[in-house]
């Protein structure tokens, strides 16, 4: 069925994309935790390679597409997945994002942030490979490792960091913080300290895309919301409860999950009935599909799948991108219990460099135009940091302000009468 | 006189609102009688028809026309799309209002009753109520998370705690509790229509009682402010607070009061935050007694912060103790006799008066 990852070490067993059968049983991968075989892409793997893959929304099978990608070899003459505006826009996202989380550490251990810091280095293959596919008007939620998906989204970096820094030209002005990245203007809805807290409210900015659309008739609304979260957080009830009302409301949203394998020091086996996040979807009425989360070209082809397919109208799509954090789970965290080896298998799939690597390879780009982005990437984090040092704490009458967005919090309105009062508080004319 | 009283203080609060259709319209001084449940359904129908962007969501609103028919007939009128029947899953289903509040659009989000809200806690605290701090602005949740609150009559410890109390020591919250028809409509037109998250605290009681309404009242652009009290019955002896059901029971107390000689001033609160302390402190400053009545749990009360503000603004015009009236501190028992004695009952708040004026017998009025 659809172990596809875990089959790789066992036997090299083929499977077809659409299989009827239902969730099956056998679970073969509870191996003891530093040799399993669920971890790392499988080069073994054969799987029929038809790069147009159909979701059905009854399948029972998660797909994945580790092996549709990899057959494009990058020294043949076959098209590239990428042109190199995006090879560069994507190069660019990645280091951007690795740039600013590694100055984040150095600024927390410096005491210019302090709190809960939690830093997405290697990961950046999800984010960029998902979040560069949507427009302004889509949304992103995310957990408290927000930092990277408000920058991909397009907050300038200066906002982040100063936010970080507590000062008041964050983007939320200082009283949010690193766990709560809000944005308007780049749709960015946080940021959540609870996991599974930002996923039911993923899935209500769906809704109203939705609802835009047909209730209030603005027939070209296709906006998509991503909900990106971990894996620890594919045991906890409100992702259930969402993946059944998505699916049942057939709301246009994509469910990524980051699997990084580790819930602060839970490993995921050791927490989880079925490891394999993906097949979660299928129950549920959706496709659910793995990818290799530490190539960004692959995360990227399924994110237009899923995007498009939400885009459409066809509703939700579970997407697991295994990947993995090179720190621990917090700048707090001493990140005893991972295994070494463990971490050096994925170092050595730094998503930064396979990308650097394909672009060479394929003549997209110059070894110096890349250096040149680097370079580009270090002044503008440099750049933030300096501004953010440079910026004011918020003063002390911020204190009280926003807790409603009622000026007075008394139903007063902006003249300084009760709302109530105002005959045009009512827009329309009520007919019972 | 009590229909007096409120006819002034109906006018008092009004006189700004200009009704959509007022003009022809004559005032008859015969009022109309409508339950509760009828005025927060004609609140619920004008506010939809009002703003396409308001739709309701809850577990059997829609096709069981409400668990307890506050929804009746909406789901035919306005449609599926609007009126949503949700699985039961309280936290998921919360948070897809929040979600969609963020876009602005105006959810009404029904808890069966709000000890379900604790399954949904944090999607009401976590991401309505903080957001617009959190995001110094940039994310208002005008949300309404509505239901029955209280103790009902029998339906046990998980079905019966008030929670009032809880919602309304969180900043960002708006708590509003109604306590008659009136009530129901103004303000629960107001919170639909406020930018906030609003917690609507109904009492299941009361759905079923009726009271008089005036013209004004069931006029479609009708509204009450939020964070005022409103002073049911007027009198110079004590003070007595009180929010949903127990303001009747503070109502009735007031009356067997008088006949002893003691004039009962009642508020009825409204509006749990914003507190109106104002209110509270100047009638406490004309009686020099107050008595605050709740149903929930004494612990850390509305009745704790009512007794805390009028001891920090008007400790010099106490001539006795505050009284706190609360439910009992246990979980709420079953039988029915031990459920009597669970909750505030008339004679409590009547007897809590005269020891705040210093009788336990009736003597002729004094002062």
């Amino acid at each position: 069925m659809a172990f596809s990852t875990a089959t790789a070490y066992f036997a090299p067993q083929p499977f077809p994309l659409n299989t009827a059968s239902p969730r099956s049983h056998d679970n073969p991968l509870i191996t003891p935790a530093s040799a399993s075989p669920f971890f790392g892409s499988t080069p073994k793997l054969r799987l029929s390679p038809s790069p147009k893959f159909n979701l059905h929304r009854r399948s029972g099978s998660g797909v994945s597409v580790s092996q549709v990608v990899k057959e494009k070899k990058p020294k043949s003459t076959r098209s590239l997945l990428i042109t190199k505006d995006e090879g560069l826009e994507l190069y660019e996202d990645m280091v951007l994002g690795r740039a600013f989380e590694d100055m984040c550490a150095q600024m927390y251990y410096r005491g210019k942030m302090f709190g809960f810091v939690h830093l997405y280095n290697g990961q950046e293959a999800v984010s960029t490979g998902f979040i560069k596919l949507l427009k302004q008007q889509d949304s992103v939620v995310s957990t408290y490792r927000d930092h990277v998906h408000a920058l991909s989204k397009g907050v300038p970096a200066r906002a982040v960091m100063s936010e970080l820094f507590g000062k008041t030209t964050g983007c939320c002005r200082g009283q949010g913080g690193s766990m709560h990245m809000f944005s308007r203007e780049h749709n960015v809805l946080g940021g959540f300290a609870f996991i599974g807290e930002g996923i039911p409210v993923a899935t209500g900015a769906a809704f109203t895309s939705k609802y835009t659309r047909e209730v209030l008739k603005e027939v070209d609304c296709d906006h998509v919301t991503l909900a990106f979260f971990g894996d620890g957080t594919c045991n906890n009830g409100q992702f259930f409860e969402c993946l059944n009302m998505a699916a049942l409301w057939k709301l246009p949203i994509v469910f990524v999950v980051e699997n990084n394998l580790w819930a602060i020091g839970m490993s995921h086996l050791r927490s989880t009935s079925d490891p394999q996040i993906y097949n979660k979807g299928p129950a549920f009425g959706m496709p659910g599909i793995h990818v290799d989360g530490m190539d960004v070209l692959k995360v990227r082809e399924v994110a237009k799948e899923a995007i498009a397919r939400a885009r459409r109208g066809e509703g939700p799509t579970l997407v697991e991108c295994e990947t993995y954090r090179f720190r621990g789970h917090s700048l707090a965290d001493p990140d005893e219990l991972r295994d070494p080896a463990e971490k050096e298998r994925y170092a050595a799939r730094d998503p930064i460099k396979a990308l650097k690597k394909y672009i060479i390879e394929s003549n997209l780009a110059s070894e110096a135009e890349l250096k040149a982005i680097d370079k580009k990437i270090d002044e503008v984090v440099e750049d933030a940091v300096e501004f953010a040092d440079e910026s004011p704490v918020p003063p002390r009458s911020q204190l009280l302000e926003n807790v409603f967005a009622d000026p007075k919090g008394f139903g007063i309105g902006p003249d300084g009468r009760y709302r109530c009062a105002d005959p045009k508080f009512t827009e329309g004319t009520a007919h019972v | 006189m009590l229909a007096i009283a409120r006819q002034r203080i109906l006018g008092q609060s009004f006189q700004n609102i200009r009704p959509a259709v007022s003009v022809l319209r004559s005032y008859s001084s015969a009022a109309k009688q409508i339950t509760v449940r009828e005025a927060l359904n004609s609140a619920l129908d004008e506010e939809m028809s009002a703003d396409p962007k308001v739709f309701l969501m809850g577990e059997e609103v829609g096709e069981y026309q409400g668990a307890y028919k506050i929804t009746k007939g909406l789901l035919e009128k306005y449609g599926p799309e609007r009126v949503l029947d949700t699985p039961i899953t309280e936290a998921g289903f919360t948070g897809i209002g929040v979600g969609a509040a963020y876009y602005g659009l105006k959810p009404v989000v029904e808890f069966m009753t709000f000890n379900f809200s604790m399954q949904a806690i944090d999607h009401i605290i976590n991401s309505a109520a903080k957001s617009n701090y959190m995001s110094a602005g940039q994310i208002s949740v005008p949300i309404v998370f509505r239901g029955p609150n209280g103790a009902a009559a029998g339906v046990g410890a998980q079905h019966s705690q008030c929670y009032a109390a809880w919602y309304a020591s969180c900043p960002g919250l708006k708590v509003l509790s109604p306590y008659n028809s009136e009530d129901a409509r103004g303000l629960l037109k107001a919170a639909i229509r406020d930018p906030d998250p609003v917690v609507f605290l109904e009492n299941e009681l009361l759905y079923g009682e009726s009271f008089p309404v005036s013209d004004e009242v069931l006029d479609s652009s009708f509204c009450l402010p939020i964070g005022k009290a409103k002073i049911e019955r007027e009198g110079k002896d004590v003070t007595i607070t009180a929010f949903s059901k127990l303001v009747g029971y503070a109502l009735k107390a007031a009356e067997i009061l008088e006949k002893d000689g003691i004039y009962a001033e009642v508020i009825n609160l409204r509006s749990i935050r914003p507190l109106d302390r104002s209110t509270i402190n100047a009638s406490v400053r004309k009686t020099n007694r107050l008595i605050t009545v709740e149903e929930g749990f004494p612990q850390h009360g509305v009745g704790a912060e009512i007794c805390a503000s009028v001891v920090e603004e008007s400790f010099a015009y106490l001539d006795a103790p505050v009284e706190r009236i609360a439910g009992a501190d246990v979980p709420m028992p079953y039988a029915a006799n031990l459920e009597r004695l669970a909750v505030p009952q008339i004679e409590d708040i009547v007897r809590a008066a005269k020891r705040a004026c210093y009788r336990s017998v009736p003597l002729a009025a004094t002062a």
